[in-house]
């Protein structure tokens, strides 16, 4: 099982490179990726939106034993990141020297390579958060 | 709605079963089950199974596991909901005895996980989280729950040590339990510097990867009564089930277990009883940190002081209410589609006098927890000797 066939990563392309994301019309709840009902009131509404990109981790782990597609890269710093405009995402925290990550830290989306699928194959492209 | 009791449980001893296949795992205890209650025929079949896929290439275990107990002809079909299939597959059984649909029903657990490789296994258990927003951008199951623990600690003070003492009480008690894969001590030492699997949880704040089954005979309490033949009846009086948001990120509190908490509620309300009626737990324990969140959410302990709660053996054999005392999640093991089935076997050995070294003395009333991913299922059962 492959999660990165081709026509699974094309379509998410508006939100992992534009971070595209969903307004709910009624309740303002953003959606990411957008989705066809508001999960906070159940609206069908919705207006595109473009993330902001800048926002503050609300819970952090360095990862140390990781899945096949992310072995090369331990240890690293997975997050959950609340975005100042709405939307929260998680990711990994990136491009730390000599900071430690924290709970409150603010940092900022970024365009980055997040895997392949082995040395001939797909890469991947989404968001990492670097200190901002 | 008829009243619903459990008839007869069975387990086979879990662990890593390199010469036992699925379907032989399963038979295992399915068998066990049926001498146990002293039937020669159920009415239907439920089999909680994560991932008969991705573990062992085999799907549609429903019919396959049916013909392989010589019952074909019964309706046999999988329960899923991640790590809380067991749970998910006790309570569809119950709605079938419940509803008249069946009288006696084989709700069964069961996961084989040692056929594949590590890595195949922790992609599998991966896919109890979001795979498009989580799991692509390099969460993994112990780091999405160590968030949780990190989130818990900043919120609350839990400490390190705290979460280490999960698992040394849960060992403890995993060496009173013939059929648990780990029947060894650990010391809060051993866990903090064990190796690190995502901190700030290490190897020995996580569940392992497990071979088992586990099996439970649900009838309608008249039928019950007839083939009790003088052993106390344990009623299942409660069942609550909840969902919250699926992604950890989208959480209203990442410290917090809402799904379990309003699964429990609707239980306790359904059974009449409330926390301080609960004598024996069994709680999904699939990290250290979850059980901290899952005490809280359950009631036992106010919101936030699970870890001062288990540190002080309040869950400890002996003390005012014991969690785990089959040794959890992890030291009996964790075989994801058998668990919340086997937590079901446990209490009712409990209830009915049967647990040996680790009876918890005159519980008549005991509960299980089960839980799917980090928590976007909650699945509680109440279950009580029947008067």
């Amino acid at each position: 099982m492959t999660t990165l066939s081709p026509a699974r990563l094309t379509r998410e392309f508006p939100t992992r490179y534009r971070l595209e994301a969903a307004r709910c019309a009624a309740c303002g709840e953003v959606m990411v990726p957008p989705r066809l009902v508001c999960p906070a009131c159940g609206t069908r509404e919705a207006e595109t939106i473009t993330l902001n990109p800048e926002g503050e981790v609300l819970t952090y782990t360095v990862i140390h034993v990781a899945g096949s597609a992310f072995k090369h890269q331990v240890p690293y710093i997975l997050a959950v990141v609340a975005l100042d405009g709405g939307g929260t995402v998680t990711c990994e925290l990136a491009d730390l020297v000599d900071e430690a990550p924290a709970i409150g830290m603010r940092v900022r989306l970024e365009f980055r390579r997040i895997q392949e699928d082995g040395e001939a194959g797909v890469i991947a492209y989404g968001h990492k958060a670097v200190p901002a | 709605m008829r009243e619903v009791a459990i008839i007869g449980v069975g387990i086979n001893d879990w662990g890593e079963l390199w010469d036992l296949s699925l379907r032989t795992v399963w038979a295992q205890a399915a068998l066990a089950a049926l001498s146990d209650a002293g039937v020669d025929h159920v009415d239907s079949v439920t089999v909680g199974c994560m991932s008969g896929g991705l573990f062992v290439g085999q799907e549609h275990v429903g019919a396959l596991l049916a013909d392989e107990l010589g019952i074909a002809g019964v309706p046999a079909t999988r329960v899923e909901s991640a790590c809380a299939s067991g749970g998910a597959a006790l309570r569809t059984g119950f709605a079938e005895v419940a509803s008249g649909l069946a009288d006696i029903v084989l709700v069964t657990g069961v996961e084989k996980m040692t056929d594949c490789s590590g890595d195949e296994a922790t992609a599998a258990l991966a896919t109890a989280a979001d795979q498009e927003t989580e799991v692509f951008f390099g969460a993994t199951f112990p780091g999405l729950y160590a968030m949780m623990a990190r989130a818990h600690m900043a919120k609350h003070g839990t400490t390190r040590e705290q979460l280490a003492a999960v698992a040394v009480k849960n060992h403890h008690n995993g060496t009173l339990n013939p059929h648990a894969q780990f029947r060894r001590e650990v010391t809060i030492e051993g866990v903090m510097g064990s190796t690190m699997v995502a901190e700030p949880l290490t190897i020995l704040d996580c569940s392992p990867i497990t071979d088992g089954a586990a099996a439970v005979v649900l009838a309608d309490l008249e039928t019950a009564r007839r083939l009790a033949h003088g052993r106390p009846i344990v009623k299942v009086s409660g069942v609550g089930f909840a969902t919250d948001r699926m992604a950890l990120h989208n959480r209203k509190d990442i410290a917090s277990l809402e799904a379990v908490q309003a699964a429990a509620q609707k239980a306790f309300a359904m059974a009449g009883r409330k926390p301080s009626d609960v004598k024996v737990a069994e709680v999904h324990d699939c990290f250290t940190i979850a059980e901290i969140m899952a005490v809280e959410a359950l009631g036992f302990c106010p919101q936030g002081e699970g870890g001062k709660f288990t540190e002080a053996g309040c869950t400890d054999l002996g003390g005012p209410i014991p969690v785990n005392a089959s040794g959890g999640l992890k030291a009996k093991g964790h075989p994801v589609g058998a668990t919340g089935v086997a937590q079901a076997v446990e209490i009712a050995t409990q209830l009915r006098g049967e647990a040996g070294a680790r009876q918890v003395e005159g519980a008549r009333i005991g509960l299980t927890q089960n839980m799917g991913g980090t928590g976007a299922s909650g699945i509680v059962h109440i279950l009580e000797v029947a008067s």
